[in-house]
């Protein structure tokens, strides 16, 4: 997987300016962390430290909150999400296959995003809709009552 | 201020309203174990080790972060409490890594301790347990997160007190480590070396680099004259790795020790902070006829205050004295002067320098400090390691007779020994300067003002009919204070002293650890400083200008202070540094 931090002047500025603003509010490390997030999609080296530098906070600090929340991510996000979900329903009915499936096809851990920035493959809890479990989602489309096998085919319809 | 009264133990006590329940209780007589708290420092309120019952109260409460209220009645011994400690103390052991016997706090490790006294087993809960690899990428500490416990102070000390933040919790739940952001490894950090993580830490999870086989292996070799000094602060913190209480100078015992473990002199660097004074002393009058010279002027003694300014106000850089730290100029002096003076190439001198500080350890790895070619200092011992290295030797220290340092190097006037206390380095200079300027000797020395531990401190004092303001900070939290005012253009000072731990040396990263136990109820940097001017108001010597050996190193090497062989051997220069 490539790491390579890349950004747009657009984010780049669009990041100052929004740092710019929480100069001198309240609490102002979290709001800046989902910010950046936004605009970056994860949480990058660079984009930590210049967090750390505008709000005089140590980098560590941010760093700390951002492998605390599972929402924040540290590597790349693809142009497609692909959560398979673990949740109780769906694993009892072969969840686990389904995203062992998955790994193998597109090379990754969960949290990981393929060399091509494509797809990143989250391992997700309930998402709320037990009765087609086993279920992953690609992007905002959800399938449904999978067997391993339905995923290469899945996969293959984003090939854009 | 408002007085609350309440019950602890049916022991009535009347305390002042926001008092915590753990320091209502000892002024009723009683302890209550704690593990994470420590005073100044964490409050966190983690590990629950310091649970009460109060009458009335759902659930047991922290008693080092719970406040009393009026007629509130406190139990800290129940079964209930002491069942719930254990609890506590033996799921804290299920993930330790438990090998007390080789550990290096072993006797003195506060979870050890506790452990004992509430009879835990040490195996009751057996499950998942997290396995790291040691941190030892940096020449001043070594972290083993297999050893700890989470409390967070170093954390803490680290975040709040010197503001730098280098160390943190990353990752979650049973994930959860201290570390340094994206892992980095410390030795790749600016971390500041100031060791006070490991002060604090109750543990053996942060220890300093033990260096004493380095030490033995040149006593060992023939080829090698092997000369030892000693920090002002090591005298006064020493004793108490051999059961002598707070703030005992065993300087006499110490010298006497070192003599027996085969130097081939015992120093003092004293002498060194004299020659510093010198050197500084007349810096800092030189800037002030100079009218483009960087004002005020900061000392650069304390080498984690060095690493914190090259790192994040290089901008600054030019107001550091371009003066080496007392430790270096000995070592300097050691290697040019009194190398030739013996005949010997500095080659086969080795000096070794015994401190209260972990830092000093990084200090002797920077560039510009080989005066003669060789490095002016080969080891860094603390005072820790000092005191392992004599116990190691068989020597029983408390009937060792009193002994004196070696002539001719081993002067030093009681002004460099006050540099151990924080406003010590500036009482020193002010000392000289006053002299110089006014070209009287002064009989009025005693800048009071200076001394104490607040945070900073401030002074008018008058050099020759000229008054100029002073300030002494100590922490980086404190120093940041004063950088922030001078980068602003709004400084009121002509002169700074800064130095990186809280109390200055006395309480330095590399000094005796003082369980919490003791550290919450006592002012351990008062108490140390406190025998460092006991001795210096008896002292016949008090002036570092008025040092015979000083007078000698002008007469008979430097010429004068600031020539061109003192900036060649005593003097060094500054870089900036990445912070990240």
């Amino acid at each position: 997987m490539s790491n390579e931090f890349i950004e747009t002047a657009e984010q780049r500025e669009q990041l100052r300016r929004a740092l710019e603003e929480l100069k001198g509010v309240d609490g102002p490390l979290m709001k800046a962390m989902q910010i950046a997030q936004d605009i970056y999609g994860y949480l990058p080296y660079e984009v930590q430290v210049r967090i750390a530098d505008a709000l005089d906070v140590p980098l560590e600090e941010v760093y700390g909150i951002a492998t605390f929340y599972a929402q924040f991510n540290l590597n790349p996000k693809g142009k497609y999400t692909v959560g398979v979900c673990l949740g109780t329903a769906c694993y009892v009915k072969g969840s686990g296959k389904v995203i062992e499936r998955v790994k193998e096809k597109l090379g990754l851990e969960p949290g990981e995003t393929t060399a091509d920035r494509k797809f990143t493959l989250m391992a997700t809890r309930c998402i709320g809709c037990c009765g087609l479990a086993p279920v992953m989602t690609v992007g905002d489309d959800v399938y449904g009552n999978l067997v391993p096998e339905n995923v290469d085919e899945i996969l293959a319809k984003y090939n854009d | 201020m408002k007085q609350v009264t309440l019950k602890i133990n049916d022991v009535e006590v009347t305390v002042d309203a926001g008092t915590k329940i753990l320091d209502a209780a000892r002024q009723a007589g009683f302890e209550i174990p704690t593990l994470c708290y420590l005073k100044d420092v964490c409050n966190d309120g983690s590990c629950r080790v310091c649970v009460v019952e109060v009458k009335n109260a759902k659930n047991l409460v922290t008693a080092c972060s719970a406040t009393v209220k009026d007629g509130m009645e406190v139990y800290t011994n129940t079964d209930k409490v002491r069942k719930s400690r254990k609890t506590t103390i033996e799921l804290i052991l299920s993930n330790h890594e438990k090998k007390c016997l080789s550990c290096i706090r072993s006797q003195n490790c506060e979870l050890q301790r506790l452990s004992l006294e509430y009879g835990c087993d040490e195996v009751k809960y057996v499950g998942a347990v997290n396995h790291y690899e040691l941190d030892d990428s940096n020449p001043y500490l070594i972290r083993d997160n297999n050893k700890c416990i989470l409390c967070r102070r170093c954390v803490n000390v680290c975040k709040k007190v010197q503001t730098v933040g280098i160390i943190g919790a990353t990752n979650r739940g049973f994930a959860t480590k201290i570390g340094c952001a994206f892992d980095k490894p410390l030795g790749e950090t600016s971390c500041l070396a100031c060791g006070q993580c490991i002060n604090v830490c109750p543990v053996g999870a942060l220890y300093e680099r033990d260096d004493i086989d380095k030490v033995r292996a040149l006593i060992a070799d023939p080829d090698k004259y092997v000369i030892v000094g000693t920090a002002p602060s090591v005298r006064v913190g020493l004793g108490e790795e051999f059961g002598y209480p707070i703030g005992t100078d065993v300087e006499g015992k110490m010298v006497a020790a070192l003599k027996t473990m085969g130097f081939n002199n015992v120093f003092d660097v004293d002498m060194g902070a004299d020659m510093t004074i010198m050197e500084e002393g007349y810096e800092l009058m030189g800037r002030l006829k100079d009218k483009t010279a960087a004002l005020p002027m900061i000392t650069s003694c304390s080498p984690g205050w060095i690493r914190y300014i090259e790192s994040n106000y290089p901008e600054l850089l030019p107001h550091l004295s371009s003066c080496k730290s007392p430790q270096q100029m000995f070592g300097a002096i050691m290697k040019t002067y009194y190398a030739s003076k013996l005949g010997i190439d500095p080659k086969n001198m080795a000096v070794v320098c015994v401190m209260p500080c972990t830092a000093k350890k990084t200090e002797i790895h920077r560039d510009h400090q080989n005066a003669s070619g060789y490095p002016d200092v080969d080891v860094v011992l603390t005072t820790r390691e000092l005191a392992r290295f004599i116990r190691s030797t068989g020597i029983n220290f408390r009937e060792l007779k009193d002994k004196e340092f070696d002539a001719p190097l081993g002067l030093g006037s009681t002004a460099g020994l006050v540099f151990g206390a924080t406003g010590g380095v500036m009482e020193a200079a002010l000392r000289t300067v006053a002299d110089v300027v006014s070209g009287k000797s002064l009989d009025k020395i005693d800048y009071k003002a200076v001394r104490g531990t607040n945070g900073i401190k401030e002074a008018t004092v008058d050099l020759g009919g000229k008054k100029i303001k002073v300030c002494v900070a100590h922490t980086i939290a404190n120093a940041k204070k004063v950088l922030e005012e001078i980068k602003a253009g709004k400084s009121p000072y002509t002169f700074i002293e800064i130095m990186t731990c809280p109390g200055g040396c006395v309480n330095g990263g590399g000094q005796p650890i003082v369980p919490s136990r003791v550290r919450n109820f006592t002012d351990v940097p008062a108490l140390r400083a406190k025998a460092i001017y006991d001795k210096d108001k008896k002292a016949p010597l008090r002036k570092s200008h008025e040092n015979p050996v000083v007078k000698t190193l002008y007469s008979e090497y430097f010429g004068e202070p600031n020539s061109h062989r003192a900036h060649e051997v005593l003097h060094t220069v500054y870089s900036k540094r990445e912070k990240y």
